[in-house]
């Protein structure tokens, strides 16, 4: 009976205390927000933290959920803004290391357990900055640039301007590359 | 290019792994517990106001706005309102002659709590502007911004609910058995472990705050909570709220450090959140407790300096201290000359007003409309005041209006409506360009931001924000915060950015906390008139054996930034008070908890009969070099009233904090105290003190 109500009526019942429409809210979007939690991060390991973290605060940030957004939208800024955060905070511990570090980092994670050719892939996204690859995360995972927008509260242009930019350096990474 | 992206995609696809099973279990797991957790607290985040009447206004007002006719709105709004009225409980008493007219709780969306009188025509006007709003556009000038700055959100926090904070605190290292105890460096990070207590080789040292002598329970409860890390301190699952904290200061040993700086604080914003935990029914989480801006909050009547004299006078008293009889409290109270009102020079004001989501509540955005319309009151012609909102994006709601122009303002203030997520960085350095535009010599300059303390999107490095923050101060332009709401309350960043912006931060949690703030104290609150107060203390050994500051552990100075002019400190603003307690004990009392050492030279010649000696640093506004006040700190004297409210108040929060030294100093003996010291208290405040406490004492059992 579950599977016939909308995500927008599971949240608002769960919002209001129901416990088996938040665990059937989670059940149905958990694999959808791994994978949008990987191409955040561009590694495993790192997917699956954000994701703890998300499944964590979930219940608290359910509280403010408005049912005027589609629960896709409010998961995928909630997921965003989390990722933001852990950036922060790894950001603190070594300043020093952004940039080059953190990209070689993710480097030699991201060997272990993906193909080659995935391994470009992450490491040409790590060297975009944090909107571009953000938007990119997001329009990758099927979202047209309008709801994309949504998730990130800017408007529908700035999406599609950060998108021709982020092919623009994505192709520039690539010509580079060819070049060596 | 299109076919760059379909590839990328069909790559993406092909890499993403699928979810790992056992992880997917135990995030389920976890989300479920802490759904289930937040049950129990969940009516805690619920806004105590009643909801019927919100509904009911909201079928007014959504009839009324669909009407359309000029002439029929204006003839059926006065109609409607006093049929509205008449109909609600409230409303009867307005049929009974002549008795001051009240207002329903309609008027306020539900603000139960905050009742204020008001005349019908009050109303009346206020259904008419919210009717005007619809149409009125709001204009967003293109103005140039400087170059954004970097950053991710200060958002929720969201590693830190779920792992406790461990990087900050060092192994304790063998190296304190190297340390002389007369040598002790004030700067090492290492809590220094006495012999006898091996076991607590294991437990972590504590950051700076606790050097020398943390006793050994001291050591026991910091293993418990989480050393701040970084300013950030946590407030329980269950909610977003983070306050800003350190340990509680620690009793230190006059031999080994006689010196104790700290900045003066005049925020009051802890008091407020105090009150509004306690009057929800729950004891404030212990890191809310700020003692410093508790005992603050109240206004005293202490000696003002005569014109001609430093912008403050301290007064020092010494009396014995209530939950204990062998200590003795020194009492440092700072008033801040009252400038004469009528020349007080102009005010520009940019609101900024977060009209995010989360700002849909009635202890938030009504509340905030309603407190700036009773600010409104206190401005003048020559007063300027610009409005800028931000939700998803920034945007200037009122141009730079005079303060004389009532009707354009209120109807502006009456047009923000909430929704959409929070983007504080771009509003911030909007505000600060609409403030450069009314920046004229002489005047007052000042932004003041309203928030529930979201900073969701945006806000991104807090150190960028504070830097930008601090230069701004440089040119002139301030920052005050008013915080509103609970639930997501950012207390750390609020707290940051009011420090860096030479401002206050205060809390609003009902309408007679805003008139506390922005019409009683308000000319406080915007016009300094002393800027770096410091506050510096050495102690006699001689006299004084131990002491303890109680509270302003967030505001802490190095001894050497006492003479340093460049380091930022406190500002006091006209009219205010600001005052600090020190906990002695004095040599041979039978209190003293330290042992004396037995090899180190123990006795101290008795030089002078002074406890101490009192210094304060202040620059006078715009002045960069500071003056300097010196004064003894001497023996016994008979506490005031204030005095010994303050020191009811000190109990009080260290019972809401951390009673280690109280003994068994409980509430019933701080009720007491300051119920006899309650003095005149035309406006109330500390009536409703005891009734907090009588609260806290209720909620404790």
């Amino acid at each position: 009976m579950r599977m016939m109500t909308s995500d927008e009526d599971l949240a608002t019942a769960a919002a209001a205390g129901d416990g088996a429409a938040f665990a059937g809210l989670l059940d149905r979007h958990y694999d959808r927000l791994f994978a949008f939690c990987f191409r955040l991060t561009g590694v495993r390991s790192e997917a699956e933290d954000l994701t703890q973290d998300i499944c964590a605060a979930l219940p608290a940030k359910l509280v403010s959920y408005q049912r005027r957004a589609k629960v896709t939208t409010w998961l995928y800024r909630v997921a965003v803004n989390a990722a933001h955060d852990r950036r922060r905070k790894r950001a603190t511990y070594a300043k020093a290391t952004t940039g080059w570090g953190d990209w070689e980092v993710n480097r030699t994670a991201a060997i272990n357990d993906t193909t080659e050719k995935l391994d470009w892939l992450t490491a040409a996204m790590n060297q975009l900055n944090d909107d571009l690859r953000d938007t990119l995360a997001l329009v990758l995972d099927d979202m047209t640039h309008a709801q994309a927008a949504e998730v990130l509260d800017v408007s529908e242009g700035t999406v599609s301007w950060r998108i021709s930019e982020a092919k623009k350096a994505l192709r520039a990474i690539k010509e580079q590359e060819d070049m060596v | 290019m299109t076919d760059d992206l379909n590839d990328l995609k069909a790559m993406m696809d092909k890499a993403t792994p699928r979810p790992d099973a056992a992880r997917r279990a135990e995030n389920v797991a976890l989300a479920q517990k802490n759904f289930a957790d937040l049950q129990g607290s969940h009516d805690g985040l619920r806004p105590t106001a009643v909801t019927g009447p919100k509904g009911l206004w909201t079928g007014v007002k959504t009839m009324l706005n669909t009407m359309t006719t000029k002439g029929g709105l204006t003839a059926t709004t006065a109609l409607v309102a006093c049929g509205l009225l008449i109909m609600t409980p409230q409303g009867q008493d307005l049929l009974r002659p002549p008795s001051n007219p009240q207002i329903t709780m309609t008027e306020f969306d539900g603000q139960a709590r905050a009742p204020q009188p008001e005349t019908t025509t009050a109303l009346v006007d206020e259904l008419r502007e919210d009717m005007s709003a619809q149409d009125a556009t709001s204009e967003f000038d293109a103005v140039t911004l400087p170059a954004p700055l970097v950053a991710p959100p200060a958002e929720d926090q969201f590693a830190d609910r779920t792992l406790p904070t461990v990087r900050d605190r060092a192994p304790a290292s063998v190296q304190t058995h190297e340390m002389e105890s007369d040598t002790i460096a004030r700067a090492a990070p290492e809590a220094e472990i006495r012999e006898e207590s091996t076991t607590a080789m294991v437990a972590p040292a504590v950051p700076k705050t606790s050097e020398g002598v943390a006793n050994l329970s001291a050591e026991r409860r910091i293993v418990v909570a989480p050393a701040p890390s970084d300013d950030i301190a946590i407030a329980p699952i269950g909610n977003t709220e983070s306050f800003a904290n350190e340990e509680a200061n620690p009793l230190k040993i006059t031999a080994e450090e006689p010196v104790s700086t700290f900045s003066i604080d005049v925020d009051t914003a802890a008091y407020a959140i105090v009150r509004s935990s306690l009057s929800r029914g729950q004891l404030p989480p212990a890191q809310a407790v700020r003692i410093e801006e508790l005992i603050n909050y109240f206004p005293y009547d202490y000696a003002a300096p005569e014109a001609g004299e430093a912008p403050f006078r301290p007064t020092v008293t010494t009396f014995q201290t209530p939950w204990n009889a062998d200590t003795q409290l020194v009492h440092i109270a700072l008033q801040g000359q009252m400038p004469e009102i009528a020349a007080r020079p102009p005010l520009n004001l940019v609101f900024l007003i977060d009209t995010s989501g989360s700002m849909d509540d009635p202890t938030k955005l009504p509340l905030l409309k309603q407190s700036f319309r009773l600010m409104l009151d206190q401005l003048r012609p020559q007063d300027q005041v610009a409005i800028v909102e931000y939700a998803g994006s920034a945007g200037q709601v009122l141009a730079p209006t005079s303060a004389s122009e009532r009707t354009t303002i209120l109807q502006a203030i009456g047009s923000l409506g909430a929704g959409g997520s929070t983007n504080g960085q771009g509003g911030l350095e909007q505000a600060y360009s609409v403030a450069e535009t009314m920046r004229e010599s002489g005047e007052v300059n000042r932004v003041i931001l309203a928030t529930d303390g979201d900073f969701n999107v945006g806000l991104s490095d807090p150190d960028a924000l504070k830097d930008f923050i601090a230069d701004k101060r440089e040119t002139g332009t301030y920052l005050s915060v008013l915080g509103f709401g609970r639930g997501n309350l950012d207390d750390a960043t609020m707290q940051a950015l009011a420090q860096n912006g030479n401002g206050t931060a205060a809390y609003i949690d009902t309408l007679s906390e805003a008139q506390k703030v922005l019409v009683d104290q308000l000319s406080g609150a915007l016009f300094p008139i002393a800027g770096d107060v410091k506050v510096q203390v050495e102690f006699n050994p001689a006299q004084v054996a131990e002491y303890r500051l109680i509270g302003y552990e967030t505001r802490a100075l190095n001894r050497e930034d006492f003479n340093n002019d460049a380091v930022d400190a406190g500002e006091l603003g006209a009219g205010h008070a600001v005052t600090a307690i020190y906990e002695v004990t004095p040599v041979g009392s039978p209190a003293q908890l330290s042992d004396p050492l037995r090899y180190a030279p123990n006795t101290v010649a008795e030089t002078s009969n002074e406890l101490g000696f009192l210094k304060l640093r202040y620059k006078e506004p715009g002045e960069d070099v500071s003056q300097l006040i010196e004064t003894p700190i001497i023996g016994s004297s008979i506490a005031g009233t204030d005095a010994s409210f303050a020191a009811a108040i000190a109990g009080f929060g260290q019972l809401l904090r951390n009673p280690q030294y109280l003994g068994d100093w409980g509430y019933d003996d701080a009720i007491a105290l300051a119920n006899a010291n309650r003095g005149e208290d035309s406006f109330g405040y500390r009536t409703e003190a005891v009734q907090l406490m009588r609260l806290a004492q209720s909620l404790s059992r």
